[in-house]
């Protein structure tokens, strides 16, 4: 090869390297920001009993914390597609227990695990669970232990504050393409109605709603 | 003799457009009717259908063709307002009426009874009998697969799986299901559509239907009672796969729903939860 020949091909090679290195780097400065814009933390208290502030203060309940820190007795949530959802439950209720095991096993999440009170697990004892926090359409079911009867300081009305008997229950889960998608709780506990399943189970706002992916 | 010579036009126009009518429509039509042809049951309900579509298209065009023609021959002539002619019975077209009419409905109905009871019949959910299409399969090893209604979410398990259970519904291509459907709280109904197989779920009931898979694919699976708030949100896409794919499959769930094995209780018919803590 002459050497006309060889610095053409050096030439060559070396406009081809900048190439997918320009290429690489621009791919990751494009992935980069919007991967961290792609995420959202998402806050829910459950409560035994609303208490007198609400509508039906016997039944039990989802409340949503808003931007401002402020609770709302509101089931209707929102969190962006294609993102990354950290989700913080605190758990005020007591024990009902899942009418199908099945449902103790956390599904759907980062890892098919959850976190109590700080701890990792993959499974809780249903008879122990308060409630779960499911999104069938994108197969997430999570339980909820509930908090020990005999526990001091119990919440009887809403909003519940973090100095009452709770537990905290968080988790991650990735959201698809937009869409409004309904969750619900598996255990049967709308106290006062035959088999648990009447009143807020049966009523939207209370332990079922929707998530709006947008 | 007018009214001869219409009902001679009639007769003719409704036998040359039945004559055409009839096969484009067996032939054309009728394949794109419901439910698919997924499973042996399914491509038989799409049978089922062919024929009553068939039968059904020279009925349609007798009282199309007829209702055409006589409000075009017989129509109001000008203006003015007059009595029609007095009609008087017929008794040999009655005799035809009455004859061809019951000879339909019998022929059908020897034709549902038939299909009914014929060896690779589905079932209605009616439970294991003598009749029903799988005992008569020599041979063939038939799969167990309980469906589980509950509000708002159908359930899975797979006995011959040590009682395995998920949320998803698979099944392999070419192997008998024998479907065992229950409930743990209220009246549900397993609709799996493009399968052809719907059969209630109820608590404290076992309902048996079968199904044979013929080809691989997804199906729509729905509730098809109205079961609660969340009833039009019950529903899933179950998969066909093949035998390899399906064992893999089983082999994955049994190992993601490892950890809750030991909570599920024994593999049964039914289950009848007792209410507990503060339910009920």
């Amino acid at each position: 090869m002459s050497g006309r020949a060889q610095r053409v091909l050096g030439v060559v090679v070396a406009a081809a390297a900048l190439c997918v290195l320009a290429g690489v780097y621009v791919t990751s400065l494009s992935r980069s920001p919007q991967a961290a814009a792609r995420s959202a933390d998402l806050t829910l208290q459950t409560v035994g009993a609303l208490g007198p502030k609400y509508d039906h203060p016997s039944w039990v309940s989802y409340l949503v914390r808003d931007r401002g820190g402020e609770w709302l007795h509101s089931t209707n949530l929102e969190v962006p597609a294609n993102s990354l959802v950290r989700v913080t439950i605190h758990q005020y209720d007591s024990a009902t227990g899942l009418r199908n095991p099945f449902f103790a096993r956390p599904q759907g999440t980062v890892g098919n695990v959850i976190q109590v009170d700080g701890k990792t697990v993959d499974v809780i004892d249903p008879t122990l669970t308060s409630h779960t926090f499911a999104i069938p359409q994108l197969g997430v079911f999570v339980p909820l232990p509930g908090v020990a009867d005999n526990a001091p300081n119990q919440c009887d009305a809403a909003p519940c504050t973090s100095a009452q008997a709770h537990r905290t229950i968080t988790f991650t889960f990735r959201t698809g393409r937009a869409g409004r998608y309904r969750w619900q709780c598996f255990v049967p506990c709308a106290a006062g109605f035959l088999t648990g399943f009447g009143g807020p189970m049966q009523g939207f706002g209370y332990m079922d709603g929707y998530l709006n992916v947008v | 003799m007018r009214l001869s010579r219409d009902f001679a036009r009639v007769l003719v126009i409704w036998v040359v457009a039945s004559a055409i009518a009839t096969p484009v429509v067996a032939i054309f039509l009728t394949p794109d009717l419901p439910p698919g042809i997924a499973t042996d049951d399914a491509a038989g309900q799409q049978v089922d259908n062919e024929v009553l579509t068939a039968v059904a298209t020279p009925v349609v065009l007798l009282i199309v063709i007829f209702l055409a023609y006589v409000l075009i021959v017989f129509r109001q002539q000008g203006s003015a307002i007059e009595e029609g002619p007095r009609v008087y019975g017929h008794a040999g077209a009655q005799t035809v009426w009455i004859v061809a009419s019951t000879a339909i409905v019998l022929g059908l109905f020897a034709f549902g009874t038939f299909r009914l009871l014929e060896a690779g019949a589905a079932g209605g959910g009616q439970g294991p009998s003598p009749l029903s299409p799988l005992h008569a399969v020599g041979g063939e090893s038939v799969l167990p697969v309980q469906v589980i209604g509950q509000q708002w979410q159908f359930t899975y398990r797979y006995p011959t799986y040590d009682g395995l259970q998920t949320p998803h519904l698979v099944l392999p291509v070419g192997r008998p299901v024998e479907l065992h459907v229950t409930s743990l709280d209220v009246v549900h109904s397993f609709w799996a559509y493009g399968l052809g197989v719907k059969a209630d779920a109820n608590p404290g009931v076992d309902n048996v239907a079968y199904v044979k898979p013929s080809r691989v694919g997804t199906f729509d699976v729905r509730c098809a009672e109205l079961c609660g708030i969340w009833h039009g949100y019950m529903f899933d896409t179950g998969r066909v796969v093949g035998e390899r794919s399906f064992e893999a499959w089983i082999k994955d769930q049994q190992r993601i729903f490892a950890p809750v094995q030991k909570y599920l209780p024994p593999y049964s018919d039914t289950y009848l939860p007792a209410p507990q803590g503060r339910a009920g």
